[in-house]
């Protein structure tokens, strides 16, 4: 998984896959969230819908299930106004003994535009951005435990709309940080923005070993933890890691980690409080925090929409202008040939 | 790129009596064709300059287009790189709206803006106005007022400068989007 960036940039610089924040600079993460700003006033307006991506084919191609954010990508597309085909790879070729390779050439000789990829192994859209397919933008919608791009980027665009800068806050993301897919997307979206004080909170068993070095401390005492803190994210707890070894019960988990009001008054008294969703109410957070005041969990929602909004079209963009620069050289081999 | 006054358009170089006479112009508009209680609507970037003055001329509210998410040349030009999020303080269904930009060359700005003002509602009546206009419409859209008609050699664009003081100049553009 080396060199994303420029995997992920056109040679302007300009953005033509979103993999991972992992390597992209703060003007290129700014001007996403400057950009989904911008679609958040879309999703107000009577008829939330813009001709941007009129024409274009968008794939959603989900490898593994997941509701809400498939969802929020297809009607993402759809603001955008691109044709939108998502493929449940389960119920389709695939399972009819076709290959990922030939499933892939056969939606790019569909003349599809842009792939959002969803899948259970890490480095699968890498893998196809690098490998498969080149010249259709690809979306990393989540990888194994790698990254979950479009996730992490909706935060820092909740956090900047309520918090504004980033170099002062102090930022608690709380949860299995070892099974997290995002957790490492925000750490490294959250430094390159300014951000100081990251602090990781959980249980030591669902801590990875070394993850200082990323210049975050951690906390297995979760008062202590969100003492002061101007944000916290609570990490959805995957219950199937009840099953394990990792953790003893939910009741155990709630009654250490779980955001009750009575901690959360430890954070500062405006601390906004995030979700990925789905949550599960009396095991992370309870109810009356979720629904509470200081919660972010419906307004990130709607930002969500306007952040894959953003990055589609960026990424449409720089697709399309590498797509331009290559066929301009190919040109000029042409004349050179003639004369 | 580099600005230039320009000897055979004298009237540019005071940029403010432009805007008076746009702002007299528009009063008679309204008066004659009987509109009351217009809404301003300016198109980033120079033509929010504009609009703002005008909203006060008239004691109106104001809004603010960016027509990035509306252009038609995002297959040849891609998405602008600095896009500011388009705000429209009030609803414009039934509403009659002046429409304000700097300068009006080819039309394709102001039907983007139109493109995008419908998607926030119906209005009564759409008008025009513009402190310039240059002589390369590329579409059927023309001014309801305007201070000043020109005609620009290639590679030449007029620009505003602002938002304290409004001056427009000539400047010479190989690429000009």
């Amino acid at each position: 998984m080396s060199d994303s960036s420029n995997l992920q940039l056109t040679e302007h610089g300009e953005l033509r896959h979103f993999l991972t924040p992992e390597g992209l600079d703060r003007l290129m993460l700014e001007r996403i969230l400057d950009t989904a700003d911008s679609f958040v006033v879309v999703g107000n307006q009577e008829i939330k819908k813009v001709p941007l991506l009129r024409g274009r084919t968008v794939v959603n191609l989900f490898f593994e299930n997941s509701t809400r954010t498939r969802s929020t990508f297809e009607l993402a597309a759809k603001r955008l106004s691109a044709d939108v085909l998502t493929l449940d790879i389960k119920t389709s070729a695939t399972s009819k003994g076709e290959s990922l390779l030939d499933t892939l050439q056969n939606l790019r000789a569909m003349h599809s535009d842009m792939f959002v990829v969803r899948h259970s192994d890490s480095g699968a859209a890498h893998f196809i951005a690098e490998q498969v397919t080149p010249n259709v933008a690809i979306i990393n919608a989540g990888d194994g435990r790698h990254a979950h791009p479009t996730q992490a980027m909706l935060d820092m665009l909740t956090i900047r709309r309520h918090k504004g800068r980033f170099e002062p806050l102090s930022v608690a993301i709380v949860g299995d940080i070892s099974h997290s897919r995002v957790a490492r997307d925000q750490i490294h979206a959250l430094k390159t923005l300014g951000c100081k004080d990251i602090r990781l909170v959980g249980p030591n068993t669902l801590m990875p070993q070394g993850i200082e070095n990323m210049g975050v401390t951690t906390h297995s005492n979760m008062d202590s933890g969100i003492s002061g803190a101007d944000v916290i994210i609570m990490l959805r707890l995957q219950t199937e890691r009840m099953a394990s070894a990792f953790l003893p019960s939910a009741g155990e988990y709630f009654r250490l980690y779980g955001l009750t009001t009575a901690r959360l008054s430890q954070a500062k008294p405006d601390a906004i409080v995030m979700h990925p969703g789905p949550i599960n109410r009396g095991i992370e957070i309870e109810s009356a925090v979720a629904d509470g005041p200081q919660s972010m969990i419906l307004n990130q929602v709607g930002y969500g929409i306007a952040l894959r909004m953003a990055v589609m079209s960026m990424a449409m963009s720089g697709q399309m202008q590498q797509r331009q620069s290559q066929a301009s050289q190919s040109s000029s081999l042409i004349g050179e040939k003639k004369i | 790129m580099g600005a230039s006054s320009t000897p055979k358009y004298p009237e540019l170089a005071d940029t403010p009596a432009l805007v008076s006479n746009l702002l007299d112009q528009v009063d008679n508009l309204l008066t004659t064709q009987n509109i009351e209680q217009p809404l301003v609507v300016g198109i980033h970037t120079g033509g929010v300059w504009l609009a703002k003055v005008l909203a006060n001329h008239l004691q109106t509210p104001f809004g603010e287009l960016d027509i990035a998410f509306y252009r038609d040349d995002f297959s040849k030009n891609g998405l602008h790189p600095q896009v500011c999020p388009s705000s429209l303080p009030f609803n414009i269904n039934d509403r009659h709206i002046l429409l304000v930009d700097d300068v009006l060359m080819s039309g394709r700005t102001v039907r983007a803006a139109m493109n995008e003002l419908f998607d926030f509602g119906r209005p009564a009546s759409i008008k025009l106005i513009t402190l310039c206009c240059v002589n390369q419409r590329e579409l059927p859209i023309q001014a309801d007022a305007c201070a000043l008609t020109l005609d620009l050699a290639p590679g030449q664009y007029l620009q505003l400068e602002g938002p304290e003081t409004l001056q427009l100049s000539i400047i010479e553009h190989a690429n000009h989007e």
